[in-house]
């Protein structure tokens, strides 16, 4: 009845996804319009989609039409703006299964951790080089560590961080929240009950 | 680690456990639910054959997709996509017994809008919603933030959120409002100061003269744009103001009630010795009306300044000013005053109550609205709607030479009939320039006031707003804290 969809992720393998440029909002990534469909199944084909086809439906050079990789590498402050989980899942599904950045918006990195989505932060120096090193070599292997942090690519690895309670959320294989939740309902009531908003019983 | 602040308080009251990920498991005092970010969560507690686990703390409306224009409002709506989310919707609430409030109930509106009008949302809460801008019921002295609709899905299933909890900033805002200075030129004054992600790790905590100075409904245009900073949340500790708003309300607690809520109210205002994690003061002394030159919020200065040069901001956001240049059509060293307008917006969540629309009625009473100009007045909530026909205020509007519409969440996201076309500027009362966002790629909003925007309407262009100060005033008896229980 509540199934734990948990299966652990600690590690992500692929080839990279750069795309630049700081204060990358929600709408870009999935525009407002594509909200309108009640489920997330074709939210693949929406991810950045005014940014990948010009007025005539033409594709732009946009990286998402350019690269086939599942790691994203992104810059600062990634996934702004709307609270939107249809974002998340418009890159899930468009092929992304990890991103690495200088940094996220909150509300967007809680929407990858319930996806089972690692997201990873690291300097700007070290995402320059990675955009950099991925552009040059778009079909080389990246890898995602999740439980170190670190992203080993091109014989070596750099460093990085996943915020705790995602890591182990992700390590755990419990970022489905619902099933770990539900079986506190008891605990709830009770601390329900001592809220003096509640209606007592 | 910030102690005894009401954040702290709050997180104390409504923890239920701690998660094998060693994040904390919250009890949700009130979810608010709407049409876009429901449907899948609906869909996925069917999948795992689970129900609502507490249908009496969830109230449902209907604010993105809704048509605002009285002509195209009735069902079934002419866009079937539209028309498809708000059936789900209904259905949905109706099988969890959901309390729902819809076009034409008398209180359907954008959901942070009409929540505090119908004294739903209180001081020492945890209130969530499908939408980033939860945050604004933090003017309560609540804590609201937005959620993913997988949280959603918890918050059905569960009555709960995993969260981390945050670090606590003190905003300390010194000084006083100048006339013909608001609430939203504060919050756009932080957010330019402090930077869009400046709030990251944090909740803001909004205190100082300027802030306790302000209404209810300036405090809750102040937290509603925690999230553009950065900010999961943002509050304002309750004090009289508060009471006094929540007073008589509908879902507001009355009789003995009443005493009890409010000694658990005033025991969630943050101690006197509470520490932060950090304090930062922001000046409201001088500080003239906002507007926003770039494609993000943070992009933003006094209507009196000039557009900063690439040089005069930090080297990580250059890059960020070049696309706005480019974008907004704008030089570097010029102002903003004269930007020319195609289309006015006075309303969203941000600005869609009451007193904003007083506000921007006190400008426009015998102005008209600039001839190149469309000019929308969508209110917030059917409730101040009502409340700006009976006060006069939609005349006003009306004669100025205003659409005025029907609530929804309008032209601030285009998801519904509203929005912008080709490369139009709109001065807008809402919280968000970013490219493509008002339905248009080439698109151009300018962020400000309510009384910013009626002065651009009438002046056809971006201007200062205390030029229009009208001596005389409206004259409307009504004020913010009236509930309007017989409206």
């Amino acid at each position: 009845m509540v199934s734990s969809e948990s299966m652990s992720v600690a590690e992500v393998t692929g080839s990279g996804v750069p795309v630049s440029g700081d204060d990358i909002d929600t709408d870009q990534i999935l525009p407002a319009r594509f909200l309108k469909e009640i489920t997330f199944e074709n939210m693949g084909k929406y991810a950045f989609h005014d940014e990948r086809y010009d007025d005539d439906g033409n594709p732009t050079a946009h990286p998402l039409n350019e690269y086939d990789g599942n790691i994203l590498v992104v810059n600062d402050n990634f996934g702004c703006g709307s609270s939107r989980e249809h974002a998340p899942q418009g890159l899930m599904r468009w092929g992304i299964d990890g991103i690495v950045g200088e940094s996220f918006a909150e509300i967007f990195a809680d929407n990858c951790k319930s996806l089972g989505i690692p997201t990873l932060t690291t300097s700007p120096e070290t995402v320059a080089e990675l955009q950099s090193f991925i552009k040059r070599n778009p079909d080389e292997q990246l890898t995602i560590d999740v439980r170190t942090g670190r992203v080993a690519y091109d014989g070596g690895s750099v460093n990085g961080s996943i915020d705790g309670g995602a890591q182990e959320a992700l390590l755990k294989g419990v970022y489905d929240t619902t099933a770990v939740m539900y079986a506190n309902l008891e605990a709830t009531e009770d601390t329900a009950s001592k809220l003096p908003y509640v209606d007592a019983e | 680690m910030s102690e005894n602040t009401l954040y702290d308080k709050v997180w104390d009251q409504h923890k239920v456990a701690t998660l094998p990920n060693g994040a904390d498991q919250l009890f949700i005092g009130l979810h608010l639910i709407h049409e876009v970010t429901s449907p899948q969560a609906f869909a996925m507690l069917e999948q795992r054959d689970l129900e609502v686990a507490f249908p009496d703390r969830t109230i449902a409306t209907s604010d993105h997709v809704v048509p605002t224009d009285p002509e195209t409002r009735s069902r079934p709506f002419a866009d079937e996509q539209a028309e498809t989310m708000l059936s789900a919707l209904e259905q949905n609430v109706e099988d969890a017994g959901i309390r729902f409030f819809g076009p034409g109930s008398g209180d359907q509106g954008i959901t942070h809008v009409m929540a505090p009008e119908l004294g739903l949302s209180q001081p020492g809460m945890t209130v969530v919603c499908g939408d980033s801008h939860t945050s604004t019921h933090g003017a309560f002295g609540a804590i609201g933030v937005g959620i993913g609709t997988s949280q959603i899905r918890d918050v059905f299933a569960t009555g709960c959120i995993a969260a981390e909890k945050a670090a606590v900033r003190r905003v300390e805002v010194t000084g006083s409002l100048g006339a013909g200075v608001s609430a939203k030129d504060v919050i756009l004054k932080i957010i330019g100061d402090l930077g869009v992600d400046g709030g990251v790790g944090h909740v803001y905590e909004y205190g100082g003269p300027a802030i306790r100075g302000l209404d209810m409904e300036g405090r809750l245009a102040v937290c509603n744009m925690s999230i553009e900073g950065g900010a999961r949340a943002g509050y304002i500790n309750p004090d009289e103001t508060t009471y006094a708003y929540l007073r008589g309300r509908e879902f507001a607690p009355d009789g003995q009630e009443w005493v009890q809520h409010r000694d658990y109210w005033e025991s969630m205002r943050s101690e006197p010795d509470a520490s932060y994690d950090d304090v930062v003061e922001v000046d409201a002394d001088g500080l003239a009306p906002m507007v926003t030159w770039g494609i993000n919020p943070g992009q933003v200065i006094e209507v009196t300044e000039t557009i900063p040069r690439p040089e005069d901001l930090p080297e990580n956001k250059r890059d960020t000013a070049r696309k706005a240049y480019d974008h907004m059509e704008i030089e570097p060293g010029d102002t903003m005053t004269g930007y020319d307008i195609d289309v006015a917006f006075l309303g969203t969540c941000t600005n869609g109550r009451f007193t904003d629309f007083r506000e921007a009625a006190q400008i426009l009473d015998g102005e008209h609205v600039a001839e190149d100009v469309r000019a929308l007045a969508v209110p917030g909530s059917e409730r101040v709607k009502r409340k700006c026909e009976e006060a006069g205020i939609a005349d006003v509007f009306r004669q100025a030479g205003f659409q005025w519409r029907e609530p929804g969440c309008s032209m601030c996201l285009a998801m519904n009939d509203d929005q912008l076309y080709g490369d139009e500027v709109c001065a807008s009362s809402s919280n968000r320039n970013f490219v493509g966002r008002q339905g248009s790629k080439e698109g151009r909003t300018v962020l400000m006031s309510p009384a910013m925007v009626a002065a651009a309407a009438v002046d056809g262009a971006v201007t200062d707003a205390r030029e229009y100060n009208d001596e005389d005033g409206l004259d409307t008896a009504t004020d913010e804290s009236d509930p309007g229980v017989n409206a």
